[in-house]
């Protein structure tokens, strides 16, 4: 996908793992997902329990096999993976994913555990993440009525480009560019 | 029922066309293919046109196959009208590195404005 990029880069973003409390009470903590560490079956289960309103552009699927397949692709090890776990299950999941020069990425916050700023502090972890592997650019797609995901990708320093389609397209430059 | 197909040369306009001939064959709708001047596909449109033909003939099945010159998602839905087709057949898209499903440009013009009855192939 083409895509341009701002100019000047974002902030310097805190990589994980650290641990806050959410806007309700609970302490979440922040972590890379690494395949030695973590049983990727902890991740395909929070995606058992998604909401099917929060999917976005056929992400992430529905069937539990389907699921497991898409993870098998976003948890390699080229890719850059963040995991929020809370009451020992994690409840959410940030990912780079190599694209050309670049990287795309996604956010999923289980739905009991949204509207408590755990999506702000997961994807500053997983910029942060980037920025300690010294990934440059960064894109994403969001749905063009998704006002919430807008205003956070927007706040961190994402800029719009393209609004020609049903999703608008989003970039970011972590580090600068060569 | 008279199907209209539209393909510009992308992968998902080929998953497409494959899908419909498979369907065709069960029905025996009438079907006609429009190769379209896609502004994103760098292949030449006779060659999109030759490798239709190529399956079309593979699968022995019988269609017409035309270019259609001009913005490709007006010309269709034009072309669909004008003439009386049930249902227009395109693409469902392409996915993203991430896997993420978008919709190109002619998806969605044909989708906001035809008329006639649409089907995107996944």
């Amino acid at each position: 996908m083409t895509m341009e990029y701002p100019e000047t880069p974002i902030g310097q973003f805190e990589a994980p793992p650290r641990s806050f409390e959410d806007g309700a009470g609970r302490t979440v903590r922040l972590e890379r997902f690494r395949a030695a560490d973590v049983d990727s079956e902890d991740v395909a289960e929070m995606y058992d329990e998604f909401d099917p309103a929060d999917r976005a552009q056929g992400i992430p699927p529905t069937r539990p096999a389907d699921v497991r397949e898409w993870l098998d692709s976003v948890l390699a090890e080229d890719c850059v993976n963040v995991l929020a776990v809370a009451d020992e299950r994690v409840v959410g999941h940030a990912t780079l994913v190599p694209d050309n020069d670049a990287y795309e990425l996604a956010i999923f916050v289980l739905d009991e555990y949204q509207n408590a700023g755990i999506g702000t502090e997961l994807l500053t972890a997983l910029l942060g993440a980037g920025q300690s592997e010294g990934l440059e650019r960064v894109w994403l797609t969001v749905e063009r009525w998704n006002a919430a995901a807008r205003a956070l990708y927007q706040k961190v320093g994402f800029e719009t480009f393209g609004s020609e389609s049903f999703e608008l397209k989003m970039s970011a430059l972590l580090t600068a560019a060569d | 029922m008279r199907l209209l197909l539209g393909i510009g040369g992308n992968e998902d306009g080929f998953d497409a066309l494959a899908a419909t001939i498979d369907r065709v064959r069960v029905t025996g709708d009438e079907l006609t293919v429009a190769v379209l001047d896609h502004p994103e596909v760098d292949t030449p449109t006779d060659e999109v046109e030759a490798a239709v033909r190529d399956r079309l003939a593979n699968a022995a099945v019988t269609a017409d196959v035309l270019a259609l010159s001009g913005d490709p998602g007006p010309a269709l839905v034009e072309l669909a009208e004008s003439e009386g087709y049930d249902r227009i057949v395109l693409g469902g898209g392409q996915r993203s590195p991430m896997g993420k499903l978008s919709v190109g440009p002619v998806g969605e013009f044909v989708v906001l404005n035809s008329t006639v009855s649409v089907t995107l192939i996944r």
